[in-house]
């Protein structure tokens, strides 16, 4: 697992997971920056299933053209290090 | 399955554990039932609203809010702290250029403790599938026109912060008092649906 700054590019999973997750469909498959750190909380995907297993959350940033293919403005989200990796 | 964000084995799990401890006479659910009122009745949106007023006359606590507004909080005797678990939060303020607004796409995340119960907009459907694509269209929907060159923020609260939003202090209320300007604050303004 490799650790991101602010300011690097990062790229979200493609997967469609048959469990929880809190990595929005809108945000798959997307590349973003990292404005910031979340803190570090259990992956939701795992707790939702009993399992305790901490994870850095990272605050990221989409343009509204890399969601949506339209728009100005951006979204910002708060992702586990799982739905990440470098761009 | 990301549109199920309620967490229901835990509930469950909850309730089955309520049940036990109850059997087991080591939890009364008279009294729990009072906790929970407690907290229910200390989350209100007056609470945001005293932090919004206090960050607009105070620069030292609104430069503290926007840092770490966990921290900036018991300045204004709250916290985050009055559910299950302490939340972080964030409070992102508008300017001249920038406005933004909140939504928890995946359910309907909400900082309670500062704006009591949600209204039931921000629950639905439509707002939150809406809000994160189209912005300036819902929030025109709200009577909130920005002007063209502003930038949108939208914040998802899909994970474990809540966000709050520091609405821009309104032009000519220099003369006013911290709670005479708290008094002019509104729910809608700390979501983003609204200026203040």
């Amino acid at each position: 697992m490799s650790e991101h700054r602010r300011g690097d590019r990062v790229r979200t999973s493609t997967v469609d997971p048959d469990h929880h997750t809190r990595l929005p469909a809108y945000a798959r498959g997307k590349t973003g920056v990292v404005i910031g750190t979340d803190g570090v909380h259990p992956l939701a995907d795992l707790r939702a299933r009993g399992i305790e297993h901490p994870q850095q959350v990272y605050l990221v940033r989409f343009t509204a053209q890399e969601l949506f293919g339209q728009g100005d403005h951006s979204v910002t989200l708060s992702l586990w290090e799982e739905y990440l990796s470098d761009e | 399955m990301s549109d199920d964000h309620d967490d229901s084995p835990i509930a469950a799990r909850v309730r089955e554990l309520e049940a036990i401890l109850e059997e087991k006479g080591l939890l009364d659910a008279a009294e729990l039932d009072r906790a929970l009122e407690a907290f229910a009745h200390k989350a209100s949106p007056a609470n945001g609203f005293r932090v919004v007023a206090r960050a607009w006359v105070d620069d030292d606590f609104k430069a503290k809010l926007l840092e770490n507004a966990n921290e900036a909080l018991p300045a204004v005797g709250l916290s985050m702290g009055g559910g299950l678990q302490v939340q972080r939060l964030h409070v992102v303020e508008n300017t001249e250029n920038v406005h933004n607004v909140v939504v928890c796409t995946l359910c309907s995340c909400y900082p309670i403790a500062l704006l009591g119960p949600s209204p039931t907009w921000y629950k639905s459907t439509a707002y939150r599938s809406k809000v994160v694509s189209h912005p300036r269209e819902v929030l025109e929907q709200f009577g909130l026109e920005l002007p063209a060159g502003t930038e949108i923020r939208v914040w998802d609260a899909n994970a474990e912060s809540r966000y709050m939003v520091l609405p821009r202090r309104p032009e000519g209320t220099e003369h006013l008092s911290e709670d005479e300007l708290a008094r002019r604050v509104t729910r809608n303004g700390l979501i983003g649906t609204a200026a203040v």
